[in-house]
């Protein structure tokens, strides 16, 4: 297929329709409105459902009616929605619905503003909403990966009913790039357990189980299936990490930054690779362990005060030097200010992260 | 003719059914079914004229109705 | 012999949970009564919220949804644009409806989804104890209100029929009560019909049921029922707030 110049927002879009998107609720916030109004003029064309809600509380909610009856469904919105999102994500969790929540990230906390930035890691990877629960979170880079991983978010919560979240932010949602949508092939999950399909079986879509022995063995097959995922959907992208003397560890319009830093560095005879995570969660530790079992050092950038880098701490290996450099608010690094940061860290007057 | 059948496990000893009929053959006996209520009784089958109020009114389903 | 009453088909047989003279023994009966008589039983899908009745799945052999406390008609709109076809219907309380779901049944309503709400009247929230709701009476007594509701403080009793029947989406509203035995052929009557409604496509259809929980009022069920003729119908009238059922066409 030719490659398309589209917006990030719309190729979400228009990648959740070819991947055979049913329903769509959501509800205007910056920075990823141009989501809802791509698909409120796309979906009527192919017979499929838009609806405004009243609030993120009520789409989340109406997420959750649909995807009890089996069918692909999806929502999106920004940073404070989300949060909005958040005990729906929790009841959708425990419920072992499949749907994709998209978080195009802004600016917080609080109203915070409408600038990008990747403060949502923690409310992303660490639950946020109550109760023993993970989401597949995916963390696109560009246009493409914006497509391509909505295709991957609808299969992966068919294929473990759970909720998945794309964890983008402004820049990937409002910036234009070539894309180029695939044609997905769709697996048809088993329906025996929804509603609304006349199956006479009286079937429940619930989250409650007040007898405690039934909940605790409810959440321990909900953890089975985390590390069954843990196990099975790590993703990550190495980028000149075969000779390097230290690595960073960065995702999302970040690491379009990092690259450009690794290849400047690089151009100075500096040998530094870039460790890409594609999925928050499952986190992929283990590569981090290798490859800080070899550098010693690694360097975590985020457009946040630090979230990530906690988790590249947790993964690195034992006496690895863990630095960290970000910027938010909107703020975003510059390539050269990156390189200045790996040079510090290779002269030895780097900070680490406390 | 008519009668009621009671399920006597299911009555919870509201006495909704005893207001409602119009017969005033329903009372709430001695006897205690396993959950601890003393259950509902009818005082004279034959007076009953099958109109069902007793099973509308009660909220357990405990009493059926039948008629000729 | 005739049966006059017997256990409805799609109403398990098992135990309520529910105290002793509680209203919603009484309205799931009718409920499922009517899903019979109409014979959707296969096409039913029923929606939960948090409240004393969150367990009616128990209870109906019917597909159903468990939703978050107040989210139920948006829980019922996602089913029912995913699945048209489907009979939908959500019971909900007071607490759930007219207090934290305000906004979800307002928006369904004026979207004239085409859904059957149910909503179960009894000022007090059950569930939790028997706490204020906003249809608990100027100067009833709950936990959260143990001098008695204040309109100073808490304001007034929130009359949902009357604020529904303002949105133009709405189809059919009726205020009914099962005090007595005639009173709960009215309810069944308005029940029947708003689920004809959504049979026929012709949008939001609502049935507000004044309902007792004598274990959160303090009192016998006998005494419930005159407090409902007393002190509620005065605040809260019975009556057909909007009925656009017959001119509606079949479009939802």
């Amino acid at each position: 297929m030719a490659k398309e110049f589209i917006k990030g927002n719309e190729a979400i879009g228009k990648a959740a329709i070819l991947a055979g998107l049913d329903c769509y609720f959501g509800y205007p916030i910056t920075p990823q409105s141009e989501l809802p109004e791509y698909l409120a003029a796309e979906m009527p064309k192919v017979g499929k459902t838009f609806l405004q809600a009243e609030s993120e509380v009520a789409a989340i909610n109406m997420v959750y009616g649909a995807a009890g009856t089996g069918i692909r469904v999806m929502t999106s919105s920004s940073s404070p929605g989300v949060s909005l999102k958040l005990e729906g994500i929790s009841y959708i969790a425990g419920a072992e619905l499949p749907c994709v929540v998209v978080n195009v990230q802004r600016g917080g906390p609080g109203l915070g503003n409408i600038a990008p930035e990747q403060g949502d890691y923690f409310q992303a990877t660490k639950g946020g909403g109550h109760g023993n629960y993970r989401l597949i979170v995916l963390a696109p880079d560009s246009g493409q990966e914006m497509a391509d991983f909505t295709m991957l978010a609808f299969d992966l919560a068919e294929k473990y009913r759970n909720p998945v979240m794309l964890l983008a932010d402004g820049y990937l949602g409002q910036m234009k790039e070539a894309v180029e949508f695939k044609k997905p092939e769709r697996k048809t999950p088993a329906n025996d357990w929804t509603i609304g399909n006349k199956l006479g079986k009286a079937n429940v879509i619930t989250s409650i189980d007040i007898e405690p022995e039934k909940l605790e063995k409810h959440n321990l097959n909900l953890l089975a299936k985390y590390n069954k995922i843990k196990e099975n959907e790590v993703r990550f992208e190495e980028f000149m990490t075969d000779d390097c003397e230290l690595f960073v560890v960065a995702y999302g319009i970040t690491s379009r930054v990092v690259r450009s830093a690794v290849e400047l560095a690089r151009e100075k005879g500096i040998k530094v690779g870039m460790l890409r995570p594609q999925t928050l969660f499952p986190f992929p530790k283990d590569i981090i362990n290798k490859l800080s079992e070899k550098t010693k050092k690694v360097l975590v950038c985020e457009l946040s005060t630090g979230q990530m880098v906690e988790d590249v701490q947790l993964s690195s290996a034992p006496g690895t030097d863990v630095y960290f450099y970000g910027r938010c608010g909107g703020m975003v690094p510059t390539d050269i200010e990156l390189v200045e940061q790996i040079e510090k860290i290779l002269e030895g007057k780097g900070e680490i992260f406390k | 003719m008519a009668k009621i059948k009671i399920a006597e496990e299911f009555c919870k000893e509201c006495g909704l059914c005893v207001e409602a009929c119009p017969k005033k053959i329903l009372e709430i006996s001695n006897r205690l079914n396993t959950k601890g209520y003393k259950v509902v009784q009818i005082t004279d089958m034959d007076s009953c004229i099958g109109c069902g109020a007793c099973a509308k009114v009660c909220p357990d389903i405990v009493i059926s109705v039948y008629k000729d | 012999m005739k049966t006059v009453y017997e256990r409805p088909k799609c109403l398990k047989d098992r135990h309520f949970h529910y105290c002793p003279g509680c209203g919603h023994g009484v309205i799931h009966k009718l409920i499922a009564e009517i899903i019979d008589e109409l014979g959707i039983q296969d096409r039913t899908v029923g929606v939960a919220p948090v409240g004393c009745a969150v367990f009616a799945y128990w209870y109906y052999d019917v597909d159903f949804s468990q939703a978050a406390h107040g989210r139920a008609p948006a829980v019922a709109t996602g089913i029912k644009r995913a699945k048209p076809d489907s009979i939908v219907f959500s019971y909900q309380g007071d607490g759930d409806l007219a207090a934290i779901g305000t906004a979800e049944i307002i928006h369904a309503a004026n979207r004239g989804e085409n859904i059957t709400v149910i909503f179960v009247n009894n000022a007090i929230y059950g569930m939790t104890g028997g706490q204020m709701a906003p249809t608990t009476l100027v100067g009833q007594k709950a936990s959260t209100a143990p001098y008695g509701r204040n309109p100073e403080n808490e304001g007034y009793p929130i009359k949902v029929c009357e604020l529904l029947s303002t949105l133009r989406g709405t189809t059919y509203l009726e205020r009914t009560a099962i005090t007595t035995p005639g009173s709960i052929i009215q309810t069944k009557k308005a029940i029947k019909k708003a689920f004809q409604n959504q049979l026929d496509g012709k949008g939001f259809s609502l049935v507000e049921v004044l309902s007792q929980c004598p274990t959160n009022w303090g009192m016998k069920p006998t005494d419930g029922t005159k407090f409902i003729k007393e002190q509620m119908m005065p605040v809260f009238p019975l009556g057909v707030y909007k009925d656009l059922s017959d001119e509606k066409g079949g479009s939802k």
